[in-house]
């Protein structure tokens, strides 16, 4: 008896050993063509197997999958390892099939405007040399930047010539010089950066003082400079007699007189059955400046639960930092989309906020 | 001449609704052409498409009116319905009221109908409701004074009082078309 159990036990486990060989090794006609670089297996084999197995394939596409995994498996295994913080590690060859590109060709971008003057005047720039000899130093230097080799800012005597000022400070003018020529640059490299994106610059027209500007120059000079303050102008008290100038609010924008008659007689029932209709329809934007307020009130008010706490334990310091997220945004009044932003409270902002003052997210009127 | 924003349908929808409820979905939508809603000058007038095609046609500060007059909105963006829009409101009143002959001239003079004057009335009408007018013989009222017209019953004093709306002083002009 005992016998045969130790026999039958030997036996199993020479079975249990040849399955997992099997499983390990798997035979296939053609061999696979791996590209470790993307753990990448792609079986060349037909797939004789499914065509006969008929509508119920899952049996045999999974045997398939887990071959053609076990021999993409094998294959790693043969890769040189290493030891990455105590886990083994195989270094991946590089991908040899190239992926197709992710994100579109970039558009051609325009040329600047003196990309546009080299071509038509066809000016090639030329190779300048690096280094250049320096008479002063006696050495080879760059051409521009660090040590560079005729540096106008290290000079320590510049001659006053015959026609200018005799009071006026060269070095200043100097400074001054180059300050206007980078401003000039800057702005040139803006403008052409707008020209590629397409962004209208705001003109400047009439803006440059010169001693002769007619009325309508300066009020338009004077509107804009009102404007250009970090409140757009709202707190900017005027003179005494002056007057609000007419029109400056933003243009309406009405439907066209011939729109889409359908379209008018569609969105005008609509809102007569809106009207009709006895259930009040939520007013969206109301709703959320709501919910946004009550959160407001409620975070105000913990906070001012947390303080007196604190203040009474000796300035202990409570639980502050730490801020259970807001709400559930779907309550059960909201409906349709996002009228306005839904948490007011985005967790872990911190304890400092300025009573109740809510940062970015506009309130619709 | 422009079509109406929004705010501005709404406003004068709810007016209108007060005198014929549901049925302005037929002035809206009707079956035998497109009409539309266009305002000029702060008026708003009812005007087929045709004539509307018309009428586009006329510079803005020579067009004097087009189509039918329904009514204007005023200086704080009310609407206030004009006379000219009876023809409209008329079939598709929701509460209507018949006065006796002797009491019609004294309506048409601008002044309130008191409960003898009253020859029917529609069923259901509640106080303050708005109501059209009629004679004895079916021709809808009108008459030059003050508000709208609605029915109002004074359960202490028992007088029942009607007011109409305000007919704009100067006739209307060349109008363009029915």
């Amino acid at each position: 008896m005992e016998g045969q159990n130790v026999e039958e036990l030997l036996a199993k486990a020479e079975r249990d050993e040849a399955e997992k060989l099997q499983r390990i090794t798997v035979h296939k006609e053609l061999e696979l063509e791996f590209d470790l670089g993307n753990l990448l297996a792609s079986d060349r084999n037909p797939p004789t197997g499914l065509r006969h197995a008929g509508p119920t394939q899952e049996a045999e596409l999974r045997a398939l999958a887990r071959d053609n995994t076990q021999l993409l498996i094998n294959q790693l295994w043969q890769l040189p390892t290493e030891r990455v913080e105590e886990a083994l590690v195989a270094r991946l060859p590089e991908p040899t099939t190239r992926l197709p590109r992710e994100k579109p060709v970039p558009r051609p971008r325009p040329l600047t405007r003196w990309q546009q003057f080299a071509r038509l005047k066809g000016i090639r720039p030329k190779k300048k040399t690096n280094l250049v000899w320096d008479e002063v130093s006696g050495q080879w230097r760059r051409r521009w930047g660090y040590q560079r080799a005729r540096d106008d800012t290290k000079e320590w005597l510049i001659e006053v010539p015959s026609s200018a000022d005799p009071m006026e400070d060269q070095f200043a003018k100097r400074i001054q010089a180059k300050k206007e020529r980078v401003a000039k640059n800057e702005l040139n490299r803006l403008r052409n950066l707008a020209r590629a994106h397409k962004i209208q610059l705001p003109s400047a027209t009439g803006m440059h003082p010169t001693g002769h500007q007619s009325k309508e120059e300066l009020g338009r000079a004077m509107q804009v400079a009102r404007v250009s303050t970090a409140s757009v102008g709202r707190f900017q008290e005027r003179l005494p007699k002056e007057k609000a100038p007419r029109g400056s609010g933003k243009k309406r924008k009405f439907q066209p007189l011939f729109g889409d008659f359908a379209a008018e007689k569609k969105s005008q029932l609509e809102m007569l059955r809106v009207m009709n209709s006895k259930k009040p329809q939520m007013d969206v934007t109301r709703a959320t400046n709501k919910q946004m307020r009550e959160e407001d009130q409620e975070e105000a008010a913990k906070r001012r639960k947390m303080s007196q706490k604190g203040k009474r334990k000796g300035g202990r310091q409570g639980p502050g930092g730490k801020r259970k997220g807001g709400p559930p945004s779907q309550g059960g009044k909201r409906k349709g989309g996002l009228g306005g932003k839904m948490n007011s409270a985005p967790p872990g902002l911190g304890g400092r906020r300025k009573g109740g003052q809510h940062h970015g997210g506009k309130r619709r009127k | 001449m422009r079509p109406l924003t929004e705010e501005e349908t709404r406003v004068m929808f709810e007016k209108i609704a007060k005198y014929i409820g549901e049925n302005l979905q037929l002035l809206v939508d009707r079956p035998d052409g497109t009409y539309c809603f266009r305002l000029h000058n702060d008026r708003v007038y009812y005007v087929s498409e045709k004539i509307l095609k018309l009428a586009a046609n006329i510079s803005g500060d020579k067009l004097v009116s087009l189509g039918t007059c329904f009514g204007k909105f005023t200086k704080t963006h009310k609407f206030r319905l004009h006379i000219t829009a009876l023809d409209y409101l008329a079939p598709y009143a929701k509460y209507k009221v018949w006065i006796k002959p002797g009491a019609e001239q004294s309506f048409l003079y601008g002044n309130h109908v008191l409960k003898s004057g009253l020859g029917r009335i529609t069923e259901n009408t509640s106080q303050y409701q708005g109501v059209v007018v009629y004679s004895m013989a079916d021709i809808p009222l009108p008459y030059k004074g003050g508000t709208t017209p609605y029915y109002i019953r004074d359960e202490e004093m028992d007088i029942q009082r009607f007011q109409w709306l305000a007919h704009h002083p100067q006739a209307q002009p060349a109008q363009l078309g029915p």
